[in-house]
């Protein structure tokens, strides 16, 4: 019996010290060739939309958002191999997403199977939230109308799936994507294309980058990392070819 | 009745048009739930809310709950005034058939399955061609008599059918592209991304999934969605060739008073105008409206050439046997100086 608690006791102490000298793993997202060009969406079409976009710029696809120095953004990276064997901590906290000027902001996110995820409505119509996850995912397909100032919905999907999109049929060209997995050991490239997984515990790992729109298939471009106490660096380069 | 019957079936041309505009949007799932819409019963929803896709599912739904009304009136009124006992089963098939039209469109909601989509536009065009022959049986152009000076060759009345055949395949075909939610598969016209026959290997697919910019960011482009098109376009090529086929032969082998003849010709014209409208459909990258008219003109033509085939069929059957004997016939006992005349024309 003291054999056992000793035993227990040493594995809190090895996975909280392990847990103590986990890093980060950080990185860029960088864009090479010419993307093509972004399109209008038809918001102004509408005569509800509209009229929230009333001498506000046109919005456009979110396709290739990449800044002045080839930083591209929107792009899911997260660990693909490597944590088997390991304690994987909880999802905690949710992920919110919210239905403002007749978009879904934001467009691509990173959700852990079994985490809440918060859907709101903060525009003054109607949207419905339509879940559409691949055929063989395993996740469920749904669809819910949200009135202007109902309650807020709550999601939780049950298996990884890269990604998941959400739609609003009212509004044709409001979309969302997310990526799931089944550890918190993700990130979204931001603006600037720039990238960071937290706390991942020290090891060897396979890092996985996808662009929704350059990886159409889900399967995106991959890199091994070690992660020591100082973490680990991993830039990816996305190209899109000439034609 | 024949008016309230043309009344219907023009309700149900209408209505096929609303249905091709709501896939044209994307629509389908605007209204999550049914029959209720938002939580209203449907014909109390306010039409404030009919904002974006709402207003092309839910003008869908109610004008296809009003040519249910109508089919139903029409059923009843066949059953108890109709003596030609066929016609009255009739009339209850097509109540069965928009009953069962009906549960389609509403479980293609409830269960999210995008196949079941595609069943309800092919049931759709069976229903209008039955409305239509509902109409055409209790006109006076049904009667005996009006088809003196038909005389319609068994080949050629063959060849009608293969032309409905494959007016109707061509709607599935494009029922089953509507319902893939890949948009054009192919963005060009008369090529194929340049050439004859597109490629359709892994390469090929994943070069033009990451250029296709589209605000409505369909699904992506797979290799069976580029076969379809393909097939759709063969298809339309096939039957094009087969209505020349008919004008011409309608032209050279049937007497000049026949009406087959201008009918033939005129389900020649509707079929290169609707051919017109596919190639338009693919130049303005499936625009709404002009996709819309190619559906609606597709289900013109399938009635064009069912009808033309059903009349053929019947002046055969009228020559052959004999008014009095023939299925399908109303004895209507028409007479013009005293004569039977049906009974001349035979």
């Amino acid at each position: 019996m003291r054999k056992t608690i000793l035993l227990a006791l040493s594995a809190v102490a090895i996975a909280s010290v392990s847990t103590n000298y986990a890093g980060d793993i950080t990185g860029k997202i960088s864009l090479k060739g010419s993307a093509p060009a972004e399109k209008d969406l038809p918001i102004a079409n509408d005569p509800f939309c509209g009229k929230l976009f009333a001498g506000k710029p046109v919005t456009t696809t979110r396709f290739y958002l990449a800044d002045s120095s080839g930083g591209l953004a929107d792009t899911f990276v997260f660990i693909k191999s490597g944590l088997e064997g390991k304690t994987i901590p909880a999802a905690t906290g949710a992920v919110h997403v919210d239905q403002k000027g007749c978009e879904y902001l934001p467009y691509v996110f990173g959700l852990q199977t079994g985490q809440t995820l918060n859907v709101k409505n903060s525009d003054p119509l109607m949207h419905n939230v339509h879940v559409t996850p691949g055929a063989k995912s395993g996740n469920k397909e749904s669809n819910k109308a949200q009135m202007a100032g109902s309650k807020d919905y709550e999601y939780t999907f049950e298996h990884p799936e890269v990604f998941l999109r959400f739609k609003c049929d009212v509004h044709p060209w409001m979309f969302a994507y997310a990526g799931v997995v089944d550890h918190p050991y993700f990130a979204v490239s931001a603006e600037d294309g720039s990238f960071k997984i937290a706390n991942v515990p020290p090891g060897e790992y396979v890092v996985e980058a996808v662009h929704r729109k350059t990886h159409p298939r889900g399967t995106g471009i991959t890199q091994t990392v070690k992660v020591g106490a100082d973490g680990a660096k991993a830039d990816f380069t996305i190209e899109v070819p000439a034609n | 009745m024949n008016r309230f019957a043309i009344f219907s079936a023009v309700a149900t041309w209408f209505l096929i048009g609303l249905g091709g505009l709501v896939t044209s949007h994307e629509a389908g799932m605007a209204v999550p739930d049914w029959p209720t819409t938002y939580g209203y019963n449907m014909f109390l929803f306010p039409p404030s809310q009919w904002i974006g896709g709402i207003l092309y599912e839910h003008s869908h739904r109610l004008l296809a709950s009003f040519v249910g009304l109508l089919t139903t009136i029409l059923a009843i009124w066949l059953w108890l005034t109709e003596d030609r006992r066929w016609l009255r089963w009739l009339g209850v098939a097509a109540f069965l058939a928009v009953v069962l039209q009906g549960i389609l469109g509403g479980l293609r909601v409830k269960l999210m399955i995008d196949q079941l989509g595609i069943f309800h536009a092919a049931l759709a065009h069976v229903f209008l061609v039955l409305l239509c022959f509902i109409a055409l049986v209790t006109s006076r152009a049904w009667e005996p008599v009006r088809f003196t000076g038909w005389s319609v060759p068994g080949a050629t009345v063959s060849l009608i059918w293969i032309a409905t055949g494959l007016i109707f395949t061509q709607l599935v075909l494009g029922a089953s592209m509507r319902h893939q939610h890949a948009g054009l598969a192919v963005p060009d016209f008369p090529l194929a991304y340049g050439q004859l026959w597109p490629s359709t290997d892994e390469v090929f697919l994943e070069k033009i999934n990451r250029e296709r910019i589209d605000p409505l960011e369909p699904n992506p482009i797979r290799a069976s969605h580029i076969h379809l098109h393909m097939t759709h376009r063969l298809g339309a090529l096939t039957a094009l060739s087969v209505v020349v086929a008919l004008a011409w032969r309608t032209r050279r082998s049937v007497m000049g008073t026949a009406p087959v003849r201008r009918y033939a010709m005129g389900l020649l014209v509707l079929m290169v105008i609707q051919a017109g409208f596919g190639a338009w459909t693919v130049w303005s990258n499936k625009a709404a409206d002009v996709a819309t008219v190619h559906v609606l003109l597709g289900a013109t033509g399938l009635v064009a050439a069912s009808l033309t085939g059903v009349l053929s069929a019947r002046s055969g059957v009228l020559a052959r046997i004999g008014s009095s004997r023939a299925p399908f016939v109303r004895n209507v006992g028409v007479k013009i100086n005293g004569e039977n005349l049906a009974a001349n024309t035979l």
